[in-house]
C-alpha cells in the first residue's frame, strides 16, 4: 500500500466489515435484496454500483463549492441519473439478457441510499481523492454482502454458482442428490433474503459486541 | 373490475416492500415509532399518488418510441426512453419540493407532522420504483396509473405500519443481543414476506386457495411450516419472476 497513505487505506477498509453499509448503516437494501437470488446478478450490480459511486464521488467533490446547498438533492439526483444511464445502456448493449433479468434495479441504484449517503456524508465535504476512495470502500461493502448473499441462496437454492451445477444435477441423481440431498426451492424466492442477510447481521455482531444495538 | 383487480394486486400481491423490497432504507430507519411509521407512510402514498401518472405523461407523450408522433409526422421516429431514469428523478425530486413549499405555506400543522419526510421520499427507492414498474408493465391509461400509484403507496403504508407496530412489542422481548435492531427486523419482515406471499393466489384464478390462505398475514409463524406445498411456492415465484 505505498500509494495509500494509513488514513487513506481506512476509508477503503473499514466499509468492508466494521462500517459496512449495509450491515451498519442501513443503507441500501432495496437493490442489495431484491437482484441477490443468483450469484451472477449480484456480481454485476456490485460492478455497476462501484462505477456509479467512485465517479459520482469525484463529480460531486468536485462540484462540491458551488453546489447551492438548497438545491444540492436535485444536483446530486441529476448526477447520478446521469452515470445510471451510463450503466444501464452499457448492460444493454454488452450484456442484454442480464439487463433484462435486472430490470428496473438498474434505474434504482439512482435512488440507493448508499450513494446519497455517501454524497451527502462525505463529498460534499472533502477532496476528490479521499472522496474516490470512499466511494469505492462502500461500493464494496455493499458488494461483498451482495455476494455472500447471492452465493448462498444460489448455492443452496439451485445447487448451482454462475449457472453451473455444482452439487451434481438433481435430474440425474449425481453428486449430492445421489445421497438424498434437496434444493431448497425457498431461497430463491425474495423473503429468504431478508432472512439470509438477517443472519450475516448476526453472525457479524456476535463476533464484534461493539456493533450490538441498545434495543 | 380492471381496477379494483390491479389496486388488490398491487397491494398484496405485488406489494412493494415484501415482493420487491423497494424503499427498505426508510422502511427501516423511520420503523421504530407507529407515528413517525404512519407520518412516513401517509408521505409516500400522497406522493406515489402524484408522480406516477406524472411520469406516466411523460412516458406517453416524450419518451416512448413514437411518442412526440404529436408534434408532427417527422418526430415520430424518436426513442427517447433511455432519458427515462433521469426526467423520472427530476419530475420526483421536483414535486417533492414543490409540495413541500405548498404545504409549509398553506398547512403548517400538516407540515409539521409530514414535513420533515419530505426530504426522505425524494430518494426512497418505492417512488422511482413505482414510475419504473409502471413503464415496464406498460399501463395502459392514466386512470389506472392513477390507482397504481395510490395502492402501491397502501401497499407500502401498511408494510410499515405493520413493522412498526412489531417493533413497539418487540422491545420487551428478550431478543438474543447481536439480533438486536437491525438484525431481528430484517428476519420479522422476511417472515411476513413469506406471509404475503401467500397472496400470490389471490388473482390467479385458485379458487379454493383463495379461502385458505386469507388472514394469513395474522399467523405468519403457521405460514413458515406449512410453506413445503410445492405447488403454492411455484405459483407464487412465476408470478414473481414476471
Amino acid at each position: 500500500m505505498g500509494l495509500l497513505s494509513k488514513k487513506d487505506s481506512k476509508l477503503i477498509m473499514d466499509p468492508l466489515a466494521d462500517n459496512n453499509p449495509i450491515t451498519i448503516q442501513v443503507l441500501g437494501i432495496c437493490s442489495a435484496l431484491a437482484i441477490t437470488a443468483q450469484l451472477k446478478p449480484s456480481i454485476v450490480m456490485a460492478i455497476s454500483v462501484m462505477f456509479v459511486m467512485g465517479v459520482g464521488n469525484i463529480v460531486i467533490s468536485l462540484m462540491r463549492n458551488i453546489i447551492p446547498s438548497k438545491i444540492r438533492i436535485i444536483v446530486q439526483l441529476i448526477v447520478v441519473a446521469t452515470l445510471v444511464i451510463i450503466v444501464d445502456q452499457v448492460l444493454k448493449a454488452f450484456a442484454y439478457e442480464l439487463s433484462k433479468e435486472l430490470s428496473v434495479f438498474i434505474g434504482l441504484i439512482i435512488t440507493n441510499c448508499i450513494i446519497m449517503g455517501r454524497f451527502e456524508a462525505f463529498a460534499l465535504g472533502n477532496g476528490v481523492w479521499r472522496s474516490f476512495l470512499d466511494g469505492i470502500g462502500n461500493a464494496a461493502g455493499y458488494g461483498v454482502i451482495l455476494i455472500i448473499v447471492g452465493f448462498f441462496r444460489e448455492l443452496l437454492g439451485s445447487g448451482t454458482l454462475f449457472g453451473f451445477p455444482v452439487l451434481g444435477s438433481p435430474v440425474d441423481k449425481t453428486g449430492l442428490y445421489a445421497i438424498g440431498y434437496e434444493n431448497n426451492g425457498f431461497m430463491v424466492l425474495p423473503p429468504m433474503a431478508l432472512i439470509v442477510v438477517g443472519i450475516i447481521i448476526w453472525v457479524q455482531r456476535s463476533r464484534n459486541k461493539d456493533l450490538i444495538e441498545e434495543n | 373490475m380492471e381496477h379494483l383487480e390491479l389496486f388488490f394486486k398491487s397491494v398484496f400481491v405485488d406489494n412493494m416492500v415484501f415482493a420487491y423490497f423497494l424503499g427498505m432504507c426508510s422502511y427501516l430507519a423511520v420503523s421504530k415509532k407507529v407515528s413517525t411509521a404512519v407520518g412516513l407512510g401517509a408521505a409516500v402514498i400522497f406522493v406515489l399518488t402524484v408522480t406516477v401518472p406524472l411520469n406516466w405523461l411523460l412516458d406517453q407523450y416524450i419518451l416512448q418510441e413514437g411518442a412526440l408522433a404529436w408534434l408532427g409526422p417527422e418526430y415520430a421516429d424518436y426513442d427517447l426512453s433511455f432519458l427515462s431514469f433521469i426526467l423520472f428523478i427530476a419530475t420526483i425530486a421536483t414535486m417533492v419540493q414543490l409540495v413541500e413549499i405548498v404545504v409549509e405555506k398553506f398547512s403548517p400543522s400538516l407540515y409539521n407532522s409530514l414535513g420533515i419526510f419530505l426530504p426522505l421520499i425524494a430518494v426512497n427507492c418505492a417512488i422511482l420504483g413505482g414510475s419504473l414498474f409502471m413503464q415496464s408493465r406498460d399501463i395502459a391509461s392514466f386512470d389506472l396509473a392513477l390507482n397504481y400509484g395510490f395502492s402501491s403507496g397502501i401497499g407500502w403504508f401498511l408494510a410499515i405500519l405493520a413493522i412498526a407496530a412489531i417493533r413497539e412489542k418487540i422491545r420487551y422481548s428478550n431478543v438474543p443481543a447481536p439480533l438486536r435492531g437491525l438484525g431481528i427486523t430484517f428476519i420479522i419482515t422476511g417472515l411476513m414476506a413469506i406471509g404475503f406471499m401467500s397472496f400470490g393466489g389471490m388473482l390467479t384464478g385458485g379458487g379454493e386457495e383463495t379461502t385458505s390462505l386469507e388472514g394469513s398475514g395474522n399467523n405468519v409463524g403457521m405460514q413458515v411450516e406449512s410453506n413445503n406445498e410445492s405447488t403454492e411456492t411455484v405459483e407464487v415465484s412465476t408470478l414473481i419472476s414476471e
